[in-house]
């Protein structure tokens, strides 16, 4: 399953100093949530991304706790305000311990 | 229900195979009732954000009627400058109708530039979602919002 899972992050490249900028991001995920069962009656165990953390230029923008009421593939956008050219980070943390990341580099023209 | 028929079959008397069978019934209601209320969404943001929420500053975007509570679409944002003096620190999203009440908590900086976050939500039933955004200053505001599921999202 895990190879499944690939984040996917929407930005644009170029930006004015000071915009903010909108970003928007999905992980494929299937956020088991712990209360489904599957065909022989058992419980499916929780399985689900409880964290992203963003950053650019390696300073903190936010941080994310998902919860089991995220829908899966959890799509999430938001806005960063960009005075400088960087790199945004990302990084999805699963219940697992298993963690993505992804990053987008902006540039201030 | 195979439990109670067992029983009859076995010829016991028919007010014990109804016994069974009102057990059985109340087993149904008692897990239902494992569900999140009001109270524990209540008690939930308030051990996320310590004090009383104003009304106000928070605009909680969601469909009136959701088709499929699988993915509700939901926009939270809240009114501030976002500057380093005055900015959203955190909004907690709940929800009063699902099994666990919380659904997602975001920790803005500054560097946020706009508190406004888009995410889809999982509801298992027709509900209220309430967002609570705490300010860098401590001062909390909410806003709430009652959203008609037709089918619920928690694979039953």
């Amino acid at each position: 399953m895990a190879d499944d899972i690939k984040p996917r992050i929407r930005v644009q490249s170029t930006a004015k100093k000071g915009e903010v900028v909108e970003v928007k991001t999905l992980i494929t995920h299937p956020m088991e949530n712990g209360q489904r069962k599957d065909a022989a009656g058992k419980v499916v165990p929780r399985m689900i991304v409880n964290a992203l953390k963003v950053t650019y230029n390696d300073k903190p923008v936010m941080n994310v706790k998902l919860e089991t009421a995220v829908a899966a593939n959890p799509f999430m956008s938001f806005f960063v305000k960009v005075e400088e050219t960087g790199t945004l980070k990302f990084t999805w943390t699963d219940d697992e311990k298993n963690s993505w990341t992804a990053e987008s580099k902006i540039e201030v023209a | 229900m195979a439990i109670s028929t067992t029983v009859i079959s076995t010829n016991l008397t028919r007010r014990l195979a109804l016994g069974t069978g009102l057990a059985a019934i109340a087993g149904v209601i008692a897990s239902r009732a494992a569900w999140a209320t009001p109270e524990q969404t209540k008690e939930w943001l308030a051990a996320a954000a310590k004090g009383t929420p104003k009304e106000g500053k928070v605009t909680l975007k969601a469909p009136e009627i959701a088709e499929n509570g699988n993915a509700v679409p939901v926009t939270v944002s809240v009114e501030s400058e976002m500057s380093d003096k005055s900015y959203v620190k955190a909004i907690y999203i709940a929800a009063d109708g699902n099994p666990n009440p919380g659904v997602a908590t975001y920790e803005f900086t500054p560097m946020s530039g706009k508190a406004e976050v888009q995410l889809r939500v999982r509801l298992a039933q027709t509900q209220k979602l309430v967002a609570v955004a705490e300010m860098n200053d401590g001062t909390l505001y909410t806003a709430s919002r009652e959203i008609k599921v037709t089918i619920g999202g928690c694979g039953g």
